[in-house]
């Protein structure tokens, strides 16, 4: 008979053949059995103490996200678990794949109210993937095998296994499990050959395409297949947020970033194109503007790999199913190659008229307060467009959205569907470690940073080459934004009193420098990149700048405003 | 289809033969029938109920029972909504994990019964002539019969059932009542389980190999 173990080490054995080194978590009562067999697997698997288990699920996602690996969390039961929900809810949104490792009470104890016991099945099955609670030993391997499989293929996304006391404790033989198929779960569907037909007639016949370039384009590792097919197609495009770095900003097919802070030729153009090609994103709302007049006159083909997703928002003509790592090329193969350089040219006059009246005297302004445009530009031009991008959320996200380029991919890390303020710090000392040899740049704002600022030592205690640039505008930026356009300046509760940053970093042993003045900023970001390791920059920015161009809610896609009127 | 074929439609008025399955209400929805298949775990209809309850839908009867097949669950739903918001509904369903399958029907495509029972005061049975004659008409068993109370039995489609229980209630006596929850089989020859599973089944073979 094989010898037996415990349930905690059939977890770190799982993990291990699950190719895991690294976890994030913190630990508890109720997950102390895994911690203390983690205790004996130090030198395997590389152990990130966070300082809030908020914290370990948003650097779960950052890891993911960069890496293309699924991120793992460990946490305790009770406040340990609850504390993970907004990462989980935000990794569902953003079909991030992490996998949540959570203690709970003992089989015997459930359903009875016991000591931070928490019904996390129940609680998190509408934010996540798959949910599942392990009450045996014996199951420990199966479930870790199939939570990984769930989270890391087809659309990725949150997995969430909740494990019982006395699963851990008690013995039972470890077998490996590899867990590559689920009789009710099709992960990738199947395409149809006549739904490409009718997607290449379609664009053959289109004399204005558009394509929306989603994140699924970096899910699938499709980022050469979208190229050759836009370049076949001369088909310009448009990037979501999550799919900025799906095409190199400078290509010359990239038009610019869609939405209701994109560029100003993307969104104009929606209302322009005659066939509209959406490749792995779901038409959110901050997409389309107003749905009901959204690009009406376009016929509209969306590549997808969950079924779920066409005709949810915008119903479309052709719904092409797969993973666009075969789809594109099998479409591509179809496409006649075509010459739309009237089109294209189309879009340059919008393109012309947004830097002039709003990009540069956003990144380059002759005088007045640092801009956050500015800063973002200063920061992506002296790292050679090579850098990962993470934000936080609000002006900081945007602004770094706009003017963050990017030539390499899996080079975007945000909260796009979620919008999770205090996301940035913690998926940054993910990145780091999803991505070590990589430049890691956080912009984030005053209100962001102090919602997860207690990772801060976190950095600290791992050394986290966390090059945080803070745009410090005193408030709490965006909302303050709508606000001034749309609630008459009532400023609610948007102004923040701060405390002293460089203090704060300083307490922590981070290097940090603030700069004020335009003229020394160039000096402060070589500074920062220089330093080995943390960095806070801090920036004084305007404090009432605003992200333009806008559409505002609910208006046309094309309705943009330039300036503040 | 003629809803003539239905047995226990056969004792029910000349209205209510060609009239639809269901009770008609004048909101502008469609009854639709949704069939579910899910793998035999915990939680799974909490998933289903949310997709429900997310997009505010009510749902008028929920059935789950085994499905025939080893492992797997039958879930029967019936609502009333519109026919995009019930396509998009199946789709977030049957994108749980666990679920197999999940397929919606217009009243049409489904062979659907009921069961239901009334209790109602014996006294009021035996004086009262609408209450039997209710009862022929319906085709409906009385099951029970004791000095205090009597209990009427009913198979049949929902609108039999609702139409019996107003019956009864307006001559008077009934002291409880309750039906099943709709079950439904497809009138397609399609059998789409079974081929899905035997699809599986050769799919999981070849990513086995």
């Amino acid at each position: 008979m094989q010898k037996t173990l415990s349930g905690s080490r059939i977890l770190m054995e799982a993990l291990l053949a699950e190719g895991v080194d690294t976890l994030f978590g913190y630990p508890g009562g109720a997950i102390m059995p895994t911690y203390d067999a983690l205790y004996d697997y130090r030198d395997r698997l590389n152990h990130i103490l966070v300082r809030h288990e908020q914290g370990a699920a948003h650097a779960a996602e950052g890891y993911a996200r960069v890496s293309g690996r699924t991120g793992v969390c460990l946490v305790t039961s009770g406040p340990g678990v609850t504390n993970t929900v907004t990462g989980v809810a935000d990794a569902m949104i953003d079909s991030t794949p992490i996998v949540v490792i959570a203690g709970q009470v003992g089989a015997a104890m459930l359903g009875t109210d016991a000591f931070q016991e928490v019904d996390v099945v129940d609680m998190m099955q509408p934010v996540c993937k798959w949910a599942y609670q392990i009450r045996r030993p014996e199951d420990v391997a199966w479930a870790v095998s199939r939570a990984f499989y769930i989270a890391g293929s087809g659309r990725p996304g949150p997995v969430v296994l909740d494990f019982t006391r006395n699963a851990q404790v008690e013995e039972a033989e470890y077998h490996e499990e590899r867990v590559r198929f689920i009789r009710s779960y099709v992960p990738v569907p199947s395409t149809s050959e006549q739904s490409l037909r009718n997607a290449a007639a379609l664009i053959n016949a289109a004399r204005r395409p558009l394509v929306l370039v989603g994140q699924g384009v970096e899910l699938g590792g499709a980022q050469a297949e979208l190229r050759a097919f836009l370049e076949k197609a001369d088909a310009p495009a448009g990037c979501t947020l999550l799919g900025l770095s799906a095409l190199p900003t400078d290509h010359p097919l990239n038009m610019g970033m869609l939405g209701m802070h994109g560029a100003l030729a993307t969104n104009r153009m929606t209302q322009q194109a005659d066939l509209i090609v959406a490749v792995g994103m779901r038409f959110d709302d901050r997409i389309t503007g107003r749905l009901d007049t959204y690009a009406r006159q376009a016929k509209k083909i969306h590549l997808d790999i969950d079924p779920s997703e066409i005709n949810k928002n915008v119903t479309v003509d052709v719904a092409v199913l797969g993973d666009c790592k075969t789809t594109l090329p099998a479409l591509t193969a179809l496409v006649s190659q075509a010459d739309r350089a009237a089109w294209r040219a189309a879009f340059t006059p919008h393109r012309d008229e947004e830097r002039r009246i709003v990009i540069e005297p956003q990144v380059h302004p002759a005088d007045g307060p640092l801009r956050m445009g500015e800063v973002v530009r200063r920061v992506t031009e002296l790292t050679a467009d090579r850098a990962v991008m993470v934000t936080d959320v609000g002006q900081n996200q945007m602004m770094a959205a706009r003017y963050f380029r990017f030539t390499l991919p899996r080079s975007v890390v945000t909260s796009g569907g979620m919008g999770t303020m205090g996301y940035g710090l913690p998926a940054a000392i993910g990145a780091t470690f999803g991505a070590p040899e990589r430049t890691v740049c956080l912009f984030i704002g005053d209100g962001g940073l102090q919602m997860t600022i207690q990772e801060l030592g976190t950095i600290m205690e791992q050394g986290a080459p966390v090059k945080i640039v803070l745009l410090n505008n005193n408030y709490l930026g965006n909302v303050r934004q709508w606000q001034q356009l749309f609630w008459q300046r009532r400023y609610s509760f948007t102004p923040m009193m701060n405390p002293d940053y460089e203090q704060v970093a300083t307490a922590y042993g981070i290097a940090s420098r603030t700069v004020t003045r335009r003229d020394d900023l160039d000096d402060a970001i070589r500074e920062m990149l220089g330093t080995p390791g943390a960095f806070l920059l801090q920036c004084a920015v305007e404090e009432e700048d605003n992200v333009m161009p806008m559409c505002p809610p609910g208006h046309d896609v094309d309705d943009m405003m330039l300036t503040v009127q | 289809m003629n809803s003539n074929t239905f047995a226990s439609e056969i004792a029910t008025p000349e209205a209510m033969r060609t009239a639809s399955k269901f009770p008609a209400l004048d909101d502008g929805l469609t009854w639709y029938t949704l069939i579910i298949v899910s793998e035999n775990l915990a939680g799974v209809l909490n998933q289903i109920t949310n997709v429900f309850t997310r997009r505010q839908l009510n749902i008028e009867s929920l059935n789950v029972s085994p499905s025939g097949f080893e492992g797997l669950h039958r879930y029967t739903v019936t609502c009333r909504t519109d026919e995009a918001t019930v396509k998009k509904v199946v789709k977030q369903i049957e994108k749980k994990i666990d679920v197999v399958l999940a397929r919606f029907y217009t009243e049409n495509e489904v062979y659907v019964m009921e069961q239901a029972l009334y209790k109602i005061a014996t006294a009021r049975l035996t004086e009262s002539h609408d209450i039997s004659k209710a009862i022929r008409q319906h085709d409906a068993k009385i099951v029970e019969v004791n000095s205090a109370f009597s209990i009427v039995s009913i198979e049949g489609l929902p609108n039999d059932i609702v139409a019996l229980r107003h019956k009864l209630r307006e001559a008077g006596g009934m002291l409880q009542f309750v039906s099943s929850g709709i079950v439904a089989v497809t009138r397609s020859a399609n059998e789409e389980l079974a081929n899905l599973l035997e699809r599986r089944k050769r799919e999981e073979l070849t990513i086995e190999h």
